[in-house]
């Protein structure tokens, strides 16, 4: 699983999409934004934004079906776990207009100190949230 | 715009691919690059490498030109403060996002896949960020 050649060429790939995007259309990748766009935003800028989705979530989970790759983990997180955590990625990506494609990829990608910012505090909370789940019983 | 729209499509589809390949999807792999006292995978630190690094070559030559190949005007954003607001939201992300091992993109290619702990969480990423739009209008 620690092999860096998946790593490095689904990174590549992922690049020449953001690539791509900004060649065509001249928009960044940002998935949190695309998406709130996509379903709350003005109707004549969510076309493009669909075409995006669909294809990401249609080519990704076809990769996922046909390529052979290790098979994702079994499903079985505690539901309100997985509640409050997508409670507070949508929350949050929408508050800091961001999330690990947006601020991660194209804006450290720019070179942007906004980003930087950005993915230095979401990495250090995920970490420390991460160590607190894994390693801090407060059971007694 | 039609060619747009198609280009949009395969750019997703680059995207959507990158994630499979990548095992970003699983959120076990996440989980494991972000327990850096535990079982340490590095995984995630190659595929933000390679991605920054080909997204960094590709923009500086894209942004050269005068426009976008289907039209219209480049969208990027504009140097601003980093302020409170970027920095809580980039944290109270991050806490999501160590609690479940799911960012925005792997959960909508995990929710295509159909796995169940991802259709537990997109409903509620998208309600959480529904609620902040509604809150800083």
């Amino acid at each position: 699983m620690n092999d860096w050649a998946p790593g490095i060429a689904g990174g590549a790939l992922i690049g020449f999409g953001a690539a791509l995007l900004l060649w065509s259309v001249g928009r960044i990748a940002g998935i949190s934004g695309i998406a709130s766009g996509a379903l709350e935003g003005a109707r004549g800028d969510r076309a493009w934004r669909i075409a995006f989705l669909a294809g990401m979530m249609i080519a990704g989970a076809a990769a996922l079906q046909f390529v052979p790759l290790p098979p994702p983990r079994a499903q079985s997180g505690p539901t309100a776990l997985l509640a409050v955590a997508g409670l507070l990625v949508g929350f949050g990506t929408r508050l800091g207009s961001g999330c690990t494609s947006g601020h991660g990829v194209c804006g450290l990608a720019r070179f942007s100190k906004r980003s930087l910012a950005a993915v230095v505090a979401f990495m250090a909370f995920a970490m420390a949230a991460t160590f607190v789940m894994n390693h801090v019983h407060l059971s007694p | 715009m039609t060619r747009g729209i198609l280009a949009c499509f395969a750019s997703g589809a680059l995207f959507g691919v990158g994630l499979a390949v990548s095992s970003m999807t699983d959120r076990h792999v996440v989980l494991g690059f972000l327990d850096v006292f535990g079982d340490w995978n590095p995984r995630l630190v190659f595929v933000m490498a390679a991605a920054v690094a080909v997204t960094a070559v590709a923009y500086r030559l894209i942004l050269r030109g005068p426009a976008p190949a289907a039209g219209g005007e480049f969208h990027v954003p504009k140097a601003g403060a980093i302020d409170a607001r970027l920095v809580a939201g980039a944290a109270i992300f991050g806490v999501g996002w160590g609690l479940a091992g799911y960012c925005p993109g792997p959960a909508l290619v995990a929710v295509a896949a159909g796995l169940r702990d991802a259709w537990i969480f997109l409903p509620a990423m998208i309600a959480g960020s529904w609620i902040a739009g509604r809150l800083a209008r």
